[in-house]
């Protein structure tokens, strides 16, 4: 009984020994406003577990520089006034070193002056092309644009020789987004586009629109920018009116979730998306498939879900950041930015970064692969040579 | 021709739905007097909880009938613990309550079901069916069929019961009701699960076709609400015939004239309708005695 005692003394005196020696230790903040909650979940929450999961395993084998990482993750919930507050939050109180994170655009926006301000690296995890253009100094961003996604379906069409096109958006900031990039690329491949549609992102029937498109001459292949239910939808309307010709989905749509809503419909539809979606499917000489096949493994045994892009964007922010403190050697605001500017042959889930002062994002079309629906799977295209 | 049908089948599916949204509506407007903004949350509870219920390996027919009781007993306690103890409260906090209700009712479906779309599998097959050269899927005759007996067994109920009545005398005038011995308490009660059960019929029905999701009930709430005023508040077969007509509008614009205007060039013909006829197309005439 008494030994018991001892051990326990000693196991309590040990361990208030190691949290006095925890907080002891210089910490380096990493802050992280992210929409954990709300209608861009599906985005916010994987990129917030793999954030978790990462600063753990950075933290286990010693941190960085020494310096133990702190993580401080707040929830947006989808509202880009939050973030503005979040963020401002982060530069007085938290007092962070650098920042991953801003899940939307429009989140990513709000917080932009905020950190040009306070001089503090800021890497966002958001789509859109107008957060690295022009370039910011602090700001830089990890997942591909809207306009990429678009030149890689071009790409495919001009290899098959197809060059009149129907667009049919949605009205949400994605699909409005991506067809606009997507016009404003259309004429660098020879593509025309002979018609276009639109429906709300929250349509449920998209026949009448399809119909049109159907009836529109020399149409040799649609393309549907947007994300969400609707594009399962367009796909799945696409099908019961009898469309024969190729459809092209965006990277909004690449998760196993769009094959089952879309179910039948999807096969043979194609789209651009990132390794991370085809890990072990890719061919053993790419080399991001030791990353993506190492991150889609370890998100998948820590969480128990299916990894998603927008997790792997998370996780490319960390990594570019911790490895840019390596080699800045120190947590040093200005250095780090220096460094992350400097990053080259980065090999991440989304792509081989290589940025410079003109390029803050640093990846190139490679990043995309393109992928077609088949046997309610993906496959690989081969590649258009974009 | 081929264009006409197509547009008219997809106007008829989706108008099912908002027919069957705004006939909710109208059930708890008449029997309470309140504009029920969680109407459309019984939709997405319907979907969602047959989804569920048969991932988790229930029969699908079974897992529909307890998604039904599911959004009854909802129903029922929306209007226990919310709607009746501010029973002399003016319309204006009633229906704040409601919209309270449907967002923490949407905040509850979060987190007890997820975030993600799902959909269910067609009653009859994915097989389109063509009809004059427009294709129309099987589902949507089940949606258009399962209105039609919904809205004809809501009819026998009403015109042809005692039950009925009492809901009738109660939608009349509550005071003289209770008055005559009706339980108007009760009648309330039966009008919020009936509107509960009608939304998650509707809801289970177009799930193979719309998909379903924990906040697809705003949508629909919207515009039950305009197809209820567009047929006149108050007026069950109003309500069908405006829900019906504001989904053919959607198609017809989409299709006709632009997909981009086909939510204003609805919304226009309502308020050109309600410019000119007040109390909707179907709609009794409010007459106020001084």
């Amino acid at each position: 009984m008494a030994r018991n005692h001892i051990v326990a003394a000693i196991g309590i005196g040990v361990s208030m020994l190691f949290a006095a020696s925890h907080q002891a230790s210089a910490q380096t903040k990493i802050g992280a406003v992210l929409s954990v909650t709300g209608p861009a979940s599906f985005l916010g929450d994987p990129e917030k577990k793999t954030l978790e999961m990462y600063v753990d395993a950075i933290n286990a084998k010693g941190g960085v520089n020494g310096q133990k990482l702190e993580l401080v993750i707040y929830d947006d919930g989808g509202d880009a006034n939050n973030a503005r507050t979040f963020a401002t939050r982060l530069v007085e109180e938290d007092k962070i070193a650098a920042m991953v994170g801003g899940t939307s655009t429009g989140a990513t926006l709000a917080m932009i002056p905020v950190f040009e301000e306070a001089q503090i690296p800021f890497i966002s995890l958001a789509g859109a092309v107008q957060i690295i253009e022009p370039v910011r100094k602090w700001v830089f961003k990890t997942p591909h644009t809207d306009r990429m996604a678009c030149e890689k379906i071009f790409a495919d069409l001009k290899h098959r020789n197809l060059t009149t096109i129907a667009i049919i958006s949605g009205t949400d900031a994605f699909g409005k987004s991506m067809r606009d990039q997507c016009i404003a690329v259309a004429p660098k491949y020879g593509v025309s586009i002979a018609h276009e549609e639109t429906y709300g992102p929250r349509d449920s029937d998209m026949t009448p629109q399809l119909t049109n498109i159907k009836n529109a001459a020399g149409v040799q292949a649609v393309v549907n920018t947007g994300f969400g239910q609707g594009p399962a939808i367009v796909t799945r309307n696409y099908r019961q009116l009898g469309i024969t010709v190729p459809l092209y989905q965006s990277h909004g749509v690449a998760s196993k979730q769009f094959i089952d809503l879309a179910g039948a419909a999807a096969e043979g539809v194609r789209l651009p998306a990132a390794a991370l979606l085809v890990a072990e499917k890719l061919p053993n000489s790419d080399p991001q498939k030791p990353v993506v096949v190492n991150y889609s493994r370890e998100y998948q045994q820590k969480t128990g879900q299916a990894v998603s892009t927008f997790g792997g964007h998370a996780y490319d922010g960390l990594m570019i950041l911790t490895q840019a403190m390596q080699r800045a050697k120190s947590a040093d605001k200005a250095q780090v930015r220096d460094e992350i500017e400097k990053t080259k042959g980065y090999i991440g889930t989304g792509g081989i970064v290589n940025m410079s002062p003109t390029d803050h994002l640093g990846l190139n079309l490679s990043a995309f692969r393109m992928l077609e629906i088949k046997n309610g799977d993906w496959t690989l295209v081969p590649d258009a040579g974009s | 021709m081929a264009e006409f049908l197509q547009f008219a089948f997809s106007g008829l599916t989706v108008g099912a739905v908002y027919a069957l949204v705004a006939l909710g509506f109208t059930l708890i407007y008449n029997a309470s007097g309140v504009v029920n903004f969680a109407q459309g949350e019984f939709v997405m509870l319907g979907g969602m909880s047959t989804v569920f219920l048969a991932l988790a390996g229930m029969p699908l027919p079974f897992a529909a009938l307890i998604a039904v009781v599911v959004a009854v007993a909802i129903g029922l306690v929306l209007h226990r613990f919310a709607i009746e103890p501010a029973r002399g409260a003016g319309p204006v906090t009633l229906i704040m309550i409601t919209i309270g209700a449907s967002i923490f009712l949407r905040g509850a479906a979060q987190i007890v079901f997820d975030k993600r779309f799902h959909s269910l599998p067609p009653l009859f097959g994915a097989d389109p069916i063509r009809f004059g050269g427009a294709a129309i899927l099987p589902q949507s005759l089940v949606v258009l069929a399962g209105a039609v007996v919904v809205v004809t067994l809501l009819w026998a109920v009403i015109d042809r019961t005692l039950l009925g009545k009492a809901v009738i005398a109660t939608a009349a005038n509550r005071l003289a009701a209770r008055l005559v011995g009706i339980n108007t308490r009760r009648i309330v009660d039966f009008s919020f699960a009936v509107s509960a059960a009608i939304g998650a019929i509707a809801g289970i029905l177009v799930t193979p076709i719309t998909l379903t999701s924990y906040d697809v009930g705003t949508l629909l709430a919207l515009k039950g609400f305009a197809g209820a005023m567009l047929g006149g508040m108050g007026s069950a077969f109003g309500a069908v015939v405006g829900g019906l007509l504001l989904g053919l509008l959607e198609a017809f614009s989409a299709g006709y004239i632009s997909s981009n205007y086909k939510d204003a060039v609805a919304f226009l013909v309502i308020l050109a309708v309600l410019f000119m006829m007040p109390q909707g197309l179907l709609g009794r005439a409010q007459v106020e005695r001084v």
